[in-house]
C-alpha cells in the first residue's frame, strides 16, 4: 500500500512496524547531526489547506532529516476560492515529480481524492473531522514509551469527539493495539452513531477518571458555543475539563496527553498541563521521529508499508 | 407524412399486453395488428424481442437551461431523455434565473419546441425560488404549467405553503414538494447515520424529509388541495403517505432510482458522484423505497436528472453540489432491481407520471388508433454496461459508471417521428 | 573454522589493535548491526583480559545510509547507539563478514554523523572477496575465498559456508 489515508490502513502488523521504527527515527533526532540520507533525491511536498504551522513543520522536519527535498504549498483560505481545482492543483503539483504529498484539508475525504490524481504517495495530515494518522501513531509512541504496551490500558477520549479527526483515528489505533477506549462528553458533542465503534461511552468524567491509565483530552473549540452544541465553555470546563481537582483523582501512572494546541483553562487548566504526567511536549517531540518512520516506510525502505 | 411500421414486438400498456405490429402514419397510431403488411415507403422498426410501450413520462428532470448551459441544455437534456424511452419531461424551475414568471417560462418551452421529447416546464412556487412570496402561479399556469415546485429546496415557511395550496387549488395545478427541513438538515452532506459518523461528514437525519412530509399532508388536509412529494427517500416519510392515502388525501409521491439502487455506504469512497438531494439512505430505507412503489405508495418514478460540470463534481465531497444523472439509466435500474413485471414498471414510469403531470391525453396512453404516437421500443433482455463518456447528457456524474444493466430502449417515437433509432439518437 | 580457531583469531585480532595503535589510548569499538555486535563484544573482552582496559562499545545499524535504498527492502535491524563522542576517537569497525564493501562504506557516512574520529579501521573475521568498492580491512581474522552465490556464516560456534537458498519470492 502507497498511501497513508487511514489508521485502517496499517493494521496491528502495521503500527507495530511504525512504532518499532521510530526509536530508530527517535536515536536519529537525538544526535548532533540528526539526519540520514536515506531519501536522498526523493521529494516530498506539503499541501496543507488548513493553516497548520506545526503540523508541517514537523512533516518538513521529519523529510529534511531523511535528506529528502521538501515543498511547501500552504493554500490559506484567503487566497484560494472555494471551487478553484483540487484537481488541477494536484496535477501540477504531481508534474513537478514528486515522491510524495502530505495533505491537510478542512474536509473530509480530500485526501482520498487526491491519491486518485497523481501516482505519489498520499499521507493524510488531517482531513476535516474524518482522521489525523499520524497523530495516532505518535500518540500509540508516546504511550509506549511511558506505559509499555498499550493492551488492556484504559484510555479516556474527553471532549468534543464529533469534530475531531484525531478521536476517529486515535480509537482506531488504540483499539487495534487492544486499549479499552471509553469516549467521555455531553451528548450534543458524540457523533450520531456510536454503532461499531470499539468504544464504552460516558458523560460522567469523574466517574471515569479514578480507572484511566491515560487521559487524552480534545481542544474544545469556542465556535462550539454558537452552535448550539453547549451552553458555555465555562459549564463545558464544570462537567468535563481537567480541572486540578480532578487532576487529584488520577491514578499516580497516569497520562495525561493533549493533541495541542491547548486551551489551558478550558479543557484543561492551566497548573495540570504543566505536571510531570502531562506529557504534551512528548507527543510533539516524538512527532518527528514517527513521521520520519512513516516517510521511511513509504519511499525509502523498499517494501510496502502496512 | 412520414409512416413507421414497428414490427415484431409487444405491446404493453395500462389495458394489458397483446402480440402486434403497430403502424403509425402522421404522428398517430393508425392500426394494431399481427403481420401488418405496412405501405411501400414506410420505416419499418424492427421490435423482435422488444416491448412497445407508450413513451416514459420524466416528473423531474434539471434541464438546467437558462444558466448552467455547461452541464446540460434542453436540448441535450431531451436527447438523453429520448435516449432513455422518455417522450416527455418535466423541467425543474432551479434555473438561473429561475422559471417564476411567464417569460421564463416561454424561454424554455421555445427552447423545448424543436426538442427530441415534449418539454414541459414545472414553474416555481415562489419568487426566485427564495421561499418568500408567491409567484405568479396563475400567469405561468395560462401557458400551460401544471406542476410547481421550489425544488432544490422546499417552501420553509408553513404559513406560506398553505397559502400556495389554497391559491393552486383555484387554478387545479399541482404543487409539488422537496422535502427537506433546512434547520434540521443543517450543513448536511449524506445521510446522517452509522456511515456519516465513521466517515466525518454532518448528515441529514431522516427526520429533515419526515417532517416536512408530514407538515404537507397536514396542509393538504387543511386545504382539500393535492399535494405531490419529490424524490422521497426515507421509510419514514413513505410511512406517512401510505397513512395519507389511506386516509383518502389527495396526495401523490415519486421517487428516484438513486433511492432504490444506492446505500449510504458508497459515499466511503468520498466521491462527489455519490452526494445527492436527498442522500442516499441505508438499505433499510431503499427496502422501504422498493415496497412503497411496490404496493402503490409511490407513484412514479421520477428521476431527479441533475447533471453538473466535471470540476463542480472534483472539488471535496462537502464543497461538491449534490446531484446524479438518471434519464439513460432509469428504465434498467426500474427492471433490475425492482422485481416488478413489466406492466408495473411501466406504470411507474410512464402512464402514472403521466396523469401527475397532466398528460394524459398526449403520453401514456393506451396505445389504439388514433392515439398520439409517442412510443418507446424496449428490449429487455439487451445487456449493456454504462460508459460516462458515451451517454448523451453533457455531463458525466452517474453513479453507475462501469455497472452491467439489462434492458434498453431500442427505438423512441416521438408524435410518430423516429427520434432514437437502434440506440442512437437521430437529432 | 570451529570455535576454537575463532576464539584463537580474535585474540589475535586484539593483540594487533593493541600493537597498531601503541595502546589503547583513545580506541572505541563500534559493531556492525547484527554480525558484528558480538565480535565487537568478544573484542572488548579480550581486550580487557590483555590490558585491564575498558574499552568504550557501540552498535551501530548502516540501514539508512545504504546506497541501495527504494531498491530492494531494507529496515533497520536495531537501533543504532553509540553512547560517547567519537570525535578524535580511533574507531575500530568490526564486522563479522567483508563481502563487496558497501556495508562499510555506509557505516562510515554514518560515523560521520556522530562525530569526527581521527582515525576508522576495520576488523573482519572472514574477508570473503568479492569487493566493489576500495574497502580494505586493518584486521582479518581469516581470508576465505567464496563464490559469489555462497553464504558465509559467522557465529559463536565457528564460521560456515554454504550455498545461498533462494527464499521464494526475495
Amino acid at each position: 500500500m502507497r498511501h497513508l489515508l487511514s489508521i485502517a490502513d496499517l493494521g496491528g502488523d502495521g503500527i507495530e512496524e511504525v512504532l518499532r521504527l521510530t526509536d530508530n527515527f527517535v536515536e536519529v533526532s537525538a544526535r548532533a547531526i540528526p539526519r540520514v540520507p536515506a531519501l536522498r533525491g526523493k521529494t516530498v511536498v506539503s499541501l496543507f489547506y488548513e493553516d497548520s504551522t506545526r503540523t508541517r513543520l514537523s512533516f518538513e522536519t521529519a523529510a529534511k532529516r531523511l535528506t529528502a527535498d521538501t515543498m511547501n504549498f500552504s493554500v490559506s483560505s484567503s487566497s484560494v476560492n472555494k471551487g478553484e481545482s483540487l484537481r488541477d492543483t494536484v496535477t501540477t503539483i504531481a508534474a513537478m515529480g514528486v515522491d510524495a504529498i502530505v495533505v491537510r484539508h478542512s474536509s473530509a475525504g480530500v485526501p482520498w481524492q487526491v491519491a486518485k490524481w497523481t501516482d505519489a504517495s498520499v499521507i493524510n495530515a488531517g482531513d476535516g473531522w474524518h482522521e489525523h494518522p499520524t497523530q495516532a501513531l505518535l500518540d500509540c509512541y508516546t504511550i509506549r514509551e511511558r506505559r509499555g504496551s498499550l493492551a488492556g490500558l484504559r484510555v479516556a477520549i474527553v471532549g468534543d469527539v464529533k469534530h475531531s479527526r484525531v478521536a476517529r483515528s486515535n480509537v482506531l489505533a488504540f483499539s487495534t493495539l487492544g486499549a479499552e477506549v471509553t469516549l467521555v462528553a455531553p451528548p450534543t458533542l458524540l457523533p450520531p452513531s456510536l454503532s461499531g465503534w470499539p468504544v464504552a461511552v460516558s458523560h460522567d468524567l469523574d466517574g471515569v477518571l479514578p480507572k484511566a491509565d491515560v487521559v487524552y483530552l480534545l481542544r474544545m473549540q469556542r465556535e462550539r458555543q454558537t452552535e448550539a452544541l453547549l451552553p458555555s465553555l465555562r459549564e463545558y470546563t464544570a462537567l468535563y475539563g481537567l480541572t486540578r481537582d480532578r487532576a487529584r483523582l488520577l491514578g499516580d501512572d497516569t497520562l495525561v496527553m493533549h493533541p495541542g494546541p491547548m486551551n489551558r483553562g478550558v479543557e484543561i487548566a492551566a497548573e495540570v498541563a504543566d505536571l510531570p504526567r502531562a506529557v504534551i511536549t512528548r507527543q510533539v517531540a516524538n512527532g518527528v521521529a514517527v513521521r520520519m518512520a512513516v516517510l521511511f516506510l513509504m519511499l525509502g525502505s523498499g517494501g510496502d508499508l502496512g | 407524412m412520414a409512416e413507421v411500421l414497428i414490427q415484431g414486438g409487444t405491446v404493453v400498456d395500462a389495458t394489458g399486453r397483446r402480440t402486434a405490429d403497430v403502424l403509425v402514419v402522421d404522428g398517430v397510431v393508425a392500426a394494431l395488428d399481427n403481420a401488418i403488411d405496412g405501405p411501400s415507403g414506410a420505416r419499418v422498426l424492427d421490435a423482435g424481442g422488444c416491448v412497445v410501450a407508450p413513451g416514459l413520462v420524466d416528473l423531474h428532470s434539471h434541464l438546467r437551461q437558462p444558466g448552467r448551459e455547461e452541464a446540460e441544455t434542453v436540448e441535450s437534456g431531451s436527447r438523453a431523455a429520448a435516449l432513455g424511452g422518455y417522450t416527455a419531461v418535466v423541467a425543474m424551475p432551479n434555473t438561473e434565473p429561475a422559471i417564476d414568471s411567464a417569460a421564463v417560462v416561454r424561454e424554455v418551452l421555445d427552447l423545448g419546441a424543436g426538442a427530441c421529447c415534449d418539454v414541459r416546464v414545472a414553474g416555481a412556487i415562489t419568487k426566485g425560488r427564495r421561499g418568500e412570496e408567491l409567484a405568479p402561479l396563475g400567469e405561468m399556469a395560462a401557458l400551460g404549467v401544471r406542476m410547481f415546485t421550489d425544488d432544490g429546496a422546499g417552501v420553509q415557511d408553513a404559513r406560506l405553503m398553505r397559502r400556495a395550496l389554497e391559491y393552486a387549488s383555484a387554478l387545479g395545478v399541482l404543487l409539488a414538494q422537496h422535502c427537506e427541513d433546512d434547520e434540521l438538515a443543517e450543513g448536511g452532506h449524506m445521510h446522517e447515520g452509522d456511515w456519516s459518523s465513521r466517515l466525518g461528514i454532518p448528515g441529514i437525519p431522516t427526520e429533515a424529509e419526515a417532517m416536512m412530509v408530514a407538515r404537507d399532508v397536514s396542509l393538504a388536509q387543511l386545504t382539500g388541495a393535492p399535494v405531490h412529494f419529490l424524490h422521497l427517500s426515507t421509510a419514514m416519510a413513505i410511512a406517512m403517505v401510505r397513512a395519507a392515502k389511506a386516509a383518502k388525501l389527495a396526495v401523490t409521491a415519486e421517487a428516484a432510482p438513486h433511492h432504490f439502487a444506492l446505500t449510504d455506504e458508497l459515499v466511503a469512497s468520498y466521491d462527489p458522484v455519490f452526494k445527492v438531494n436527498p442522500p442516499l439512505r441505508p438499505q433499510s430505507d431503499v427496502e422501504a423505497v422498493k415496497a412503497g412503489l411496490a404496493d402503490g405508495t409511490i407513484d412514479a418514478i421520477a428521476t431527479d436528472h441533475a447533471p453538473h460540470a466535471q470540476e463542480a463534481k472534483e472539488l471535496p465531497f462537502d464543497q461538491a453540489p449534490p446531484g446524479m444523472l438518471g434519464l439513460e439509466t432509469s428504465l434498467a435500474l426500474a427492471l433490475n432491481e425492482l422485481e416488478l413485471p413489466m406492466e408495473r414498471v411501466l406504470a411507474l414510469l410512464s402512464w402514472q407520471p403521466a396523469r401527475i403531470a397532466g398528460l394524459s391525453g398526449q403520453h401514456g396512453g393506451p396505445i389504439a388508433e388514433g392515439a398520439p404516437a409517442n412510443l418507446t421500443i424496449i428490449d429487455p433482455g439487451a445487456v449493456w454496461v454504462v460508459e460516462p463518456e458515451r451517454l448523451a447528457s453533457r455531463s458525466r456524474n452517474t453513479p453507475y459508471a462501469g455497472r452491467k444493466l439489462t434492458g434498453r430502449v431500442r427505438h423512441t417515437l416521438l408524435r410518430g417521428e423516429p427520434v432514437v433509432m437502434d440506440g442512437e439518437a437521430q437529432r | 573454522m570451529d570455535a576454537g580457531d575463532l576464539r584463537r583469531a580474535i585474540t589475535r585480532i586484539a593483540h594487533e589493535i593493541i600493537e597498531h595503535n601503541q595502546g589503547l589510548d583513545g580506541v572505541v569499538l563500534v559493531g556492525l548491526q547484527t554480525g558484528g555486535v558480538p565480535l565487537a563484544g568478544r573484542l572488548a573482552e579480550t581486550l580487557r583480559e590483555i590490558e585491564a582496559v575498558d574499552v568504550p562499545v557501540g552498535t551501530i545499524d548502516v540501514a539508512f545510509y545504504r546506497d541501495d535504498i527504494g531498491l530492494r527492502p531494507v529496515l533497520p535491524e536495531a537501533v543504532t547507539d553509540i553512547p560517547f563522542d567519537l570525535t578524535g576517537r580511533a574507531v575500530i569497525l568490526v564486522d563479522d563478514v567483508l563481502f563487496t564493501g558497501r556495508t562499510v562504506r555506509a557505516a562510515l557516512d554514518a560515523l560521520n554523523d556522530y562525530g569526527r574520529p581521527r582515525a576508522v579501521q576495520l576488523a573482519v573475521m572472514i574477508d570473503r572477496g568479492h569487493r566493489e568498492l576500495p574497502i580494505r580491512p586493518d584486521y582479518i581474522g581469516k581470508n576465505l575465498p567464496t563464490r559469489r552465490d555462497e553464504m558465509v556464516d559467522v557465529t559463536a560456534d565457528g564460521v560456515d559456508v554454504g550455498t545461498m537458498q533462494k527464499k521464494a519470492g526475495a
